[in-house]
């Protein structure tokens, strides 16, 4: 993957939490997998890609992160259903942002949400992972794109 | 200042999107603003079966949902209700997609994230006349 196609993943989560009512969002420097273990959260939204691009995005945030995000949104319901929900929809937005980018042939899917630390990346063989941490507020969560093209 | 003039009457809405948050965020943002939700539905099937039931003047409609998604949900009320109003609000941002859902029927495009300024200034645009 290309630092150009990393920077429309950086720039879709930068996007998505100035949307908020809390605009104060930085990412650190994105780093391979393969070198340092990303560090996941207790809910994880994934997105599986198909067609020319091949693999998934993760977002993968804690759940203070979560529930802080749910009532920015103006959503007084913080139950684990809508977590998930919500860490579901981040992935979705950010992936699906990426199409003005890669365009339509970067066919995505609907999320699959997982509550608790997941321990492995689930993606094709021989494909590098990029991690990409995101810091709002006072909480870290991680993106995690591995793509092959 | 306002974009669009705020409409003459109260229209009757369906959100269609397979996140409950953000179908609950189209409902805030619309209901204070001459928009009321009559009807909500996770995909595209559900989204038909409320149509029928509850005959809504317009709708937000996300694109990727599980069992039918809103490209061929949008073709599908189409067909039902030529004059229907259809605000596609989905994170896919190509142009490509916004066309054919355009072609398909929908009136408008709204790309996720978004404000509760600009759905509301996106469903006053649809319902001017």
């Amino acid at each position: 993957m290309t630092e150009e196609a990393l920077q429309v993943f950086i720039e879709g989560v930068l996007n998505y939490f100035r949307h908020t009512a809390d605009k104060g969002v930085k990412v650190g420097s994105p780093y391979l997998a393969e070198d340092i273990e990303p560090i996941m959260h207790d809910f994880t939204g994934i997105i599986g890609v198909s067609g020319p691009y091949r693999g998934s995005v993760y977002f993968s945030a804690p759940k203070l992160l979560l529930t802080h995000l749910l009532l920015a949104l103006g959503e007084v319901d913080t139950s684990a259903e809508n977590i998930l929900d919500l860490v579901g929809e981040v992935a979705n937005t950010i992936s699906g942002n990426a199409r003005k980018s890669f365009g339509r042939e970067f066919l995505i899917s609907v999320p699959v949400m997982i509550e608790g630390v997941i321990d492995k990346l689930y993606t094709p063989k021989h494909t590098r992972c990029f991690v990409i941490p995101v810091y709002w507020k006072s909480y870290a969560a991680t993106v995690v794109v591995c793509l092959e093209h | 200042m306002e974009r669009f003039n705020k409409p003459k009457r109260i229209y009757s809405m369906m959100v269609v999107d397979d996140s409950s948050v953000i179908r609950r965020k189209i409902e805030r943002a619309a209901e204070g603003a001459f928009f009321r939700v009559v009807a909500t539905a996770g995909c595209g099937k559900e989204a038909l079966i409320a149509f029928d039931k509850f005959h809504p003047e317009l709708v937000t409609m996300d694109i990727t949902m599980p069992h039918m998604d809103g490209i061929a949900c949008i073709e599908r009320l189409i067909a039902k209700e030529a004059d229907l109003r259809i605000l596609v609000v989905s994170a896919l941002a190509d142009k490509a997609t916004g066309i054919e859902a355009l072609e398909k029927g929908a009136r408008g495009f709204l790309s996720k994230p978004f404000t509760q300024k600009q759905l509301n200034d996106a469903l006053c645009e649809l319902v001017e006349d």
